[in-house]
């Protein structure tokens, strides 16, 4: 690992002014993911700037009709936070699906969904619930967050500070776990708002997406069954090491029966 | 730019300095001399290395040493009681063969007491579950889960005929 100052500020606005200030600095939240592109050498930020010692960043609550999760909230918390559990149920599921124990005792919503690993699972949740990503400076919409592979809206000196969920009726997420890594391989969020359905994939395309032709069918009856013949084109889909762009088109499909199955 | 941490490693106060690179692993088997702590991979898949940082389990190769500043750290060496007698998920270990060459052992060790803590009464599905962090490339897990069921859940080890 190149070698790095490191910083514990004590407010917001300390933490930003480190962003600005220095030459190439970069925000470590829980490190599941930068410390080991940091010990590959990947990546040589000037400064890491930990959020840990802003407890302003971190736990759940809700704020009407939707769930808030501060950005530091890790993966461990949102699966055992009683809210989370009772209101959107799919969502605890997810948060306790990712990694291990270990990562979940230390990732972070706010450093997976700023990584926008296509692989990760938060995104799936993040396009289907419709969630707005809070910055220091701005709301952004979930539609509009992810941007392409490991890309997403925000600025270099931005910072996620919370996450907010509309809670829906019915929520359900199955992802198809790569059996070494633990990451998707097809992770498919399925979500009923009243006559409205969202339908959010992740792990089959360069960045999280809405399968469209899924929701317009699950508006007419949300039934796993509905969607036996409704095919999701492999065109713009991955292709890699651990299968072929028509297996994930195909996973896509049985992810989202299994997802309303257990919404 | 070497810096200070001040924390609490098996119930006592420990001082060093370190890099902000020098991974908390490393300045417990280097710095410490604590080398019951293992690293067995460079991407935070093996859990050889897990530790309990303020009661939850962590891998201590992906953590830096200085964000552990002011935490309290308990590694295997500090698991069994001070006259040597053996925490109960180190005897569970011994009693159901969870061990052949010892290497994953640490990390299996403390990642069960994590996980019989957190999940009283977890069936072996969910022990298994819990281990996808955790990689033994002896013993074929059989022991390890068995020893970790009979701490979580003592009613669900099932009789197991040794050879
Ligand atoms: C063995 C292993 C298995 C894993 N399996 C899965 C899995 O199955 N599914 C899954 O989804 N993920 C998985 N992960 C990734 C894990 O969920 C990470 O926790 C997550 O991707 C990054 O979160 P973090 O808090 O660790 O962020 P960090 O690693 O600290 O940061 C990641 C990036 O986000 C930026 N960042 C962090 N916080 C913020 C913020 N608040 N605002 C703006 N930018 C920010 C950082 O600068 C950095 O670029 C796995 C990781 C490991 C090591
Ligand atoms: S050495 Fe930490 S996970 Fe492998
Ligand atoms: S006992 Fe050898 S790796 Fe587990």
């Amino acid at each position: 690992m190149h070698n790095f100052d490191y910083h514990a500020p004590k407010t917001l606005d300390s933490a930003l002014a480190l962003l600005r200030d220095k030459e190439d600095g970069k925000i470590i939240a829980g490190g599941m993911t930068l410390l080991p592109t940091l010990k590959q050498r990947l990546a040589a930020p000037s400064d890491l700037v930990d959020l840990a010692t802003l407890s302003e960043l971190k736990g759940v609550r809700r704020d009407g009709d939707e769930i808030v999760i501060g950005a530091m909230t890790t993966h461990a918390d949102v699966a055992a936070n009683a809210d989370v559990q009772s209101l959107i149920p799919g969502l605890a599921h997810l948060a306790s699906v990712i990694g291990d124990p270990a990562v979940r005792h230390r990732g972070t919503i706010g450093g997976s969904v700023a990584n926008a690993d296509p692989a990760a699972d938060y995104p799936a949740a993040v396009v289907a619930l419709n969630a707005t990503i809070v910055t220091n400076k701005r709301e952004i919409a979930g539609d509009d967050f992810f941007v392409s592979l490991f890309e997403t809206a925000l600025e270099r000196d931005e910072i996620i500070t919370s996450v907010r969920f509309p809670i829906p009726e019915r929520a359900g997420y199955e992802k198809f776990r790569h059996p070494a890594s633990g990451y998707a391989v097809v992770g498919v969020m399925v979500a009923k708002f009243g006559d409205k359905v969202r339908v959010g994939v992740t792990g089959a395309a360069g960045s999280a997406f809405r399968a469209t032709d899924f929701e317009a069918a699950l508006e007419k009856s949300f039934t796993p069954d509905v969607l036996l013949g409704i095919a999701v084109s492999p065109d713009d889909l991955l292709s890699d090491i651990h299968c072929t762009n028509e297996y994930r088109a195909h996973l896509v499909n049985v992810m989202a029966r299994r997802a309303i199955a257990a919404a | 730019m070497k810096t200070k941490v001040t924390l609490t490693v098996n119930g006592q106060e420990r001082s060093a300095e370190v890099e902000p690179r020098t991974l908390l692993v490393e300045l417990l088997r280097d710095q410490l001399g604590l080398t019951g702590t293992h690293v067995g991979c460079d991407t935070t898949q093996c859990g050889c290395c897990v530790i309990h940082v303020d009661d939850k389990a962590v891998k201590s190769c992906t953590m830096l040493a200085v964000q552990a500043q002011g935490c309290n750290i308990l590694t295997i060496e500090g698991l069994a009681a001070p006259d040597g007698t053996l925490h109960p998920m180190q005897e569970a270990f011994r009693e159901h063969h969870g061990l052949q060459c010892g290497f994953c052992t640490p990390g299996m060790v403390m990642m069960g007491v994590d996980i019989a803590r957190r999940l009283p009464g977890a069936d072996e599905k969910t022990v298994r579950e819990e281990l996808h962090g955790n990689l033994c490339r002896c013993t074929g897990y059989q022991g390890i889960v068995e020893a970790i069921l009979s701490v979580a859940n003592p009613g669900a080890v099932k009789e197991h005929h040794h050879a």
